[in-house]
């Protein structure tokens, strides 16, 4: 008997391709202006590379793209490294003292609005009197992107099939060597993609920088969302066209990383 | 489990580290907001006393703590900027939620129908924007909402509207943005649970006479409720707070919660009131955390 329920009636495809277009043109246009030669936004003057050029000529917003690019490689090799170890808590350290307390730390940050945790954390660095700048920024987005590295890994860790590790164990390894010889290389993928994802949620925030940060270390969203303010101007759409292929490149050589690494093929991209 | 016991006493010994990270960067700044939400304000650096001085021993801190007050608390519940600011924040986050419920729902419908092997390829599809910086997509729709942006050139050549409309500083092209940056946010758990359904339950349900649309509301959306309730948690607690959005695409007559308390800290230098506006938001976000926190705990813990 033909099941109607089988079949992608055009009312999905239509849902589908309309949801799709939605997410991607607004990026696709914003790209192909970038390359606009004119300098009104919305005109089209022909092809050209003058924002780029005009981009690479501005000290200011290069030394901010500089000072981001650091600021997420740091905090998401820091983050990758405590939340894969939290990780590891959660998925095998079984119930211990304080575990609620734990859990709830790691998860409320994904939700958390971020100018709570901004607030806070600058609250924190002005007790300590500490000196706000690239660390500060780094401890903070570290804070916030070791809770994503966190579920990402647990999340395979659970799903791992754990006979592999006491199987390692009965043959005679420790713990911890059992860990390293059989758990780590399988989840390698998940750890991959969660240091991708603290590096570009990094690059991305606003909010929490511009409270942590101090005088004259502005991160790029920083100066972007300043320039924002006072209207559109070609040189941004550049810049986020660069961002944009940043990550891209990024996806796919974490994707193709991940492959390598496991036999599974598991995407590098989660959730 | 023996073995599973001898693998758990390392796995404990690696938490301290995050453990005391998080202690350190998350609990203790929850702690000072906390303190200063009760503090004054002072023309002084840091801008607020008391100022607990360890070093000035027992009495001056008792003295301190003695100093602390509700005052703060008091203002926000008088002044009508600071209600009305949380009200717009839970009248903007539910409203965009259900818009999100609208457009998701179908999205993550089509993709669960689609054929397995164009399955993987779809959530990839819907996951790549989220990838990309949120402050470049909420910008990109600066540049279609614009006076002569593209949307108003593509309404005047359709001869929708005769001269072009103001998109940019109202409420609707924030509803866009929002929409538009928590999408993903809402298709994935949607798709999650839609794709994990038993096929077999609607095929049974077409054969006992049911038409499409009632199998629809009898049996996949009852069953699809897990990952409603996840959609509608991961978007409406976080648009509440929500900063950057409103701040770039809605007018400035009337602010979000968010808005008020950067308002607070950076213009108006209150720290104290801002802290205080801190506090209260989280507090109204607790019961939606608490909602969270257990789907989350379920999924994640639950799986073995």
């Amino acid at each position: 008997m033909a099941h109607t329920v089988n079949r992608l009636s055009r009312f999905n495809m239509t849902a589908l391709a309309l949801g799709l277009a939605f997410l991607y043109l607004p990026i696709v246009i914003l790209v192909i202006y970038s390359f606009n030669a004119s300098r009104l936004v919305n005109v089209w003057g022909g092809w050209s590379l003058r924002w780029y050029v005009e981009f690479f000529n501005d000290r200011a917003m290069l030394e901010a793209a500089w000072m981001s690019l650091r600021v997420a490689a740091v905090s998401a090799t820091l983050a990758t490294l405590l939340g894969t170890l939290a990780a590891i808590g959660l998925a095998r350290g079984e119930r211990f003292a304080g575990r609620a307390l734990f859990s709830g730390m790691l998860y409320s940050p994904l939700v958390m609005p971020e100018v709570i945790s901004g607030l806070s954390l600058l609250l924190l660095f002005v007790a300590l009197n500490a000196e706000r700048g690239f660390w500060t920024v780094t401890i903070a987005h570290t804070t916030l992107t070791m809770c994503f590295v966190t579920v990402v890994v647990q999340s395979r860790l659970t799903s791992l099939d754990r006979s592999l590790e006491e199987a390692a164990m009965d043959l005679g390894c420790n713990p911890v060597k059992a860990f390293l010889m059989v758990t780590l290389p399988l989840i390698i993928p998940a750890i991959v993609a969660g240091w991708m994802l603290a590096f570009t949620l990094s690059l991305d925030d606003v909010v929490i920088a511009s409270f942590t940060t101090g005088p004259g270390s502005a991160t790029l969203p920083i100066r972007i969302y300043s320039e924002v303010r006072l209207g559109v101007k070609p040189e941004i759409n550049a810049i986020s066209t660069l961002v944009i292929a940043l990550i891209a490149v990024l996806i796919v050589a974490a994707s193709f990383a991940s492959k390598l690494s496991s036999s599974q093929g598991e995407s590098a991209v989660p959730l | 489990m023996s073995t599973r016991r001898i693998f758990a006493r390392p796995a404990r010994y690696a938490a301290i580290a995050p453990y005391l990270w998080m202690a350190l960067f998350f609990l203790v700044p929850f702690g000072l907001v906390l303190k200063i939400s009760l503090s004054q304000t002072a023309i002084a650096q840091p801008p607020y006393t008391p100022v607990f001085d360890l070093s000035e021993g027992w009495q001056a801190l008792k003295a301190a703590f003695e100093e602390l007050s509700l005052d703060n608390f008091r203002l926000l519940l008088s002044d009508n900027l600071y209600i009305l600011s949380y009200l717009r924040s839970l009248v903007v986050a539910a409203t965009s939620t259900l818009i999100l419920i609208l457009i998701g729902y179908p999205i993550a419908y089509g993709m669960a129908r689609l054929p397995q092997r164009w399955q993987g390829l779809a959530m990839t599809l819907v996951i790549v924007p989220f990838w990309t910086s949120f402050l470049i997509r909420v910008y990109a729709w600066i540049n279609i909402l614009q006076h002569d942006g593209l949307f108003n050139r593509i309404l005047l050549a359709l001869h929708l509207v005769s001269e072009p409309v103001t998109w940019l500083s109202t409420d609707t092209a924030m509803y866009i943005g929002i929409v538009y940056s928590y999408l993903p946010f809402m298709i994935l758990p949607l798709y999650a649970t839609l794709a994990k359904m038993d096929r077999a339950l609607l095929e049974a349900a077409e054969d006992l006479g049911a038409s499409p649309w009632k199998a629809f509301w009898l049996v996949t959306f009852p069953l699809s409720l897990p990952g409603v309730g996840a959609g509608v948690l991961l978007c409406f607690i976080p648009i509440v707070g929500e900063f950057v959005i409103p701040d770039l695409l809605a007018g400035s007559n009337s602010l979000m919660i968010g808005q008020t308390l950067w308002l607070e800290f950076f213009t108006n230098k209150d720290w104290p009131v801002a802290s205080a506006v801190a506090i209260a938001l989280l507090l109204l976000l607790v019961p939606p955390l608490v909602l969270y926190d257990r789907l989350q705990r379920r999924q994640v813990e639950g799986r073995h």
